[in-house]
């Protein structure tokens, strides 16, 4: 672990720090209809330590979609060809997988499976990856990532990553792992309050914001090489990054021309560009998919409420009308509507909302639900929730029947920020 | 506190070349060698910009510093209390605000920051935006009553930097706060 404590900052940064509390995800509800799949130990699987099978079946029942059917047929096994549909039939699997290990004496590993549908008794799919045993887990997530994708239509996101902040004691730290909580690394540390984290597009940075200097300055930090860079330090406050499809510019808060106002800024921090006037706040904003407008915070009409902005035209249009607060906008990146925060009944939920019907649908109880974070694949929200004294992370589907709960032993959870499909 | 001496000499020694307008008071565009540093480093903090506003020394001297720690003298005050979702400065409060406008108007190299908080209910980033605004609030009040512009800076804190950790109305209305502080302190 390389750490180094500059005590005169009363601050310290990480690089790479593995072994941190890891998050462990608990299915709290699932949705109306599962699909049962069998999902067969590899042959030689059993010749390494970390095996896939295990981490794909996880994955899957984690999604609220599937279910595990243990098909225990012997023997095992380990080729389309090999499998006579009946046997996986007669213990109710829709699906199965089987597949196959083998090292290649140079250190790696050749792992191949075949995805089959049961019920109409074809071959789906069948993959060969060559990889060392330390990519086992990223390839039990592609492997997932392959089955999701064949039975629902939607891009798996057992792949992407997730960055969030856990505060231990007056320690924060921006962590990054897998979307099963797995492999988590923590890329920043301080003894001051960090928030907001956001991935570039490409998941190559994360812009977020820190206190340490006394007041929010937003910096980009690079995941390669752990540099990180101011993005905006004016006077007053600097908070709300959020960057643009295309990764060249980000949506920022700042308070130097006075309030809370949005500008445009590059990545580089040049090229402010202020976007709106508005006499209260606006905050919290951020692009739709197609980069041409923004969703935002505002309290221009005497109560918080989301607005969107063509930033073409300067347009603005208000978006929520229901209820005194509603905040936090997250556009759904399949470009129909948006998540965002309601308080009603002085319960903060995370809600979802259709632009096409205007309908509201309330995902979650409260009382305190915030940071909504939609997958990559627009399925599941990602928030962060309070759980008696603690912070943890939850995750509900977007149709709001299956629900998870992210919990860490150690620390306060909080900010959770989804990263992209990495294709 | 170390830091504090070496972020004030930083911007002290620039002070000379930034006596023009308001958001001149120290480098805005943050983007010197020292902006881009290794996060192992830490280098990032290493700026002048961190004291914005809040560096300087009281004109006064050594006689209007220490009324600012005397606890009989009501500059000693420094919390300004906000009720729920509100940033209007109560009557209250008013004498407290004005001590401090008239303490930076008697003191015109002085400066302060006025760091605004909220309890913890509503999203992090329009906490972070309302405490904005009740600093902001006090910074107006001041300035009517005799600060300038260029002498405060406000910030916020949000919901991220609790006073009380509580989940209950006595804390809330602790954490609904401005605080004001002033350069060197």
């Amino acid at each position: 672990m390389r750490r180094l404590i500059f005590a005169f900052l009363a601050l310290s940064f990480l690089a790479c720090s593995p072994a941190r509390a890891q998050l462990t995800i608990e299915i709290v509800g699932g949705a109306g209809t599962t699909i049962p799949i069998a999902i067969v130990p590899f042959e030689n699987e059993a010749n390494w330590p970390l095996g896939i099978t295990g981490i794909v079946a996880a994955d899957l029942q984690r999604s609220g979609l599937f279910r595990s059917v243990e098909a225990g047929i012997l023997p095992r096994p380990a080729r389309a060809e090999d499998v006579k549909y009946g046997d996986f039939r007669a213990r109710g699997a829709d699906a199965a997988v089987v597949g196959s290990m083998r090292a290649l004496g140079d250190g790696r590993v050749e792992v191949r499976f075949s995805l089959l549908d049961v019920v109409k008794q074809t071959q789906l799919v069948t993959m060969t990856y060559v990889v060392t045993p330390a990519q086992f887990r990223a390839t039990a997530h592609r492997i997932a990532d392959v089955i999701y994708e064949k039975f629902t239509g939607d891009a798996g996101v057992f792949s992407t990553r997730i960055a969030y902040i856990t505060k231990q004691g007056s320690r924060f730290e921006l962590i990054v792992a897998d979307a099963d909580g797995g492999n988590p690394q923590a890329i920043v540390a301080s003894n001051e309050p960090l928030l907001s984290p956001a991935w570039s597009p490409d998941g190559s940075r994360l812009a977020y914001v820190s206190l340490e200097n006394k007041k929010p300055v937003i910096y980009i930090q690079s995941m390669a090489t752990g540099q990180r860079q101011v993005l905006a330090n004016f006077r007053g406050s600097n908070s709300a990054p959020s960057w643009s499809p295309d990764g060249r510019r980000l949506v920022v808060t700042l308070t130097r021309e006075g309030g809370s106002q949005l500008f445009l800024i590059n990545a580089d921090g040049t090229g402010v560009q202020r976007l709106l006037t508005s006499a209260g706040i606006d905050t919290e904003a951020s692009f739709t998919p197609d980069g041409k407008a923004l969703l935002f915070t505002s309290d221009r009409g005497g109560t918080p409420q989301i607005y969107r902005m063509t930033i073409a035209t300067g347009a603005v249009e208000r978006m929520t009308f229901e209820g005194s607060y509603n905040a936090s906008p997250r556009a759904t990146p399949d470009g129909k509507g948006f998540a965002f925060v309601r308080r009603e009944g002085g319960r903060f939920m995370i809600a979802i909302q259709d632009y096409a019907t205007r309908q509201v649908q309330i995902l979650t109880p409260g009382p305190l639900d915030e940071s909504p974070s939609i997958a990559p694949n627009s399925r599941m929200i990602i928030y962060a929730a309070q759980q008696g004294p603690r912070g943890i992370l939850a995750g509900v589907s977007s149709d709001g029947r299956v629900k998870q709960r992210l919990v860490s032993p150690a620390a306060d959870v909080r900010e959770p920020a989804w990263g992209p499909l990495l294709r | 506190m170390r830091k504090w001496i070496i972020g004030a000499l930083v911007v002290v020694a620039v002070a000379g070349c930034s006596s023009t307008g308001t958001q001149d008071a120290a480098p805005v565009d943050d983007k010197g060698p020292t902006a881009t540093a290794p996060a192992t480093t830490g280098g990032a903090t290493t700026s002048g910009a961190t004291t914005t506003g809040v560096s300087g020394t009281p004109a006064g001297g050594a006689g209007a510093a220490s009324a600012l720690k005397d606890p009989n003298n009501i500059l000693s005050k420094r919390n300004v209390y906000f009720d729920y979702d509100q940033f209007v400065v109560k009557d209250e409060y008013k004498p407290l605000v004005e001590a401090h406008a008239k303490y930076l108007q008697a003191n015109r190299g002085a400066r302060a920051i006025i760091q605004g908080n909220t309890d913890e209910r509503g999203t992090r980033e329009y906490n972070i935006a309302l405490g904005q605004k009740r600093a902001d609030a006090v910074k107006k009040l001041m300035i009517l009553l005799g600060a300038s512009e260029i002498q405060i800076e406000t910030v916020s804190f949000g919901k991220e930097k609790p006073r009380r950790e509580g989940h209950d109305e006595a804390s809330w209305a602790e954490n609904r706060r401005a605080d004001i502080v002033h350069a060197g302190e």
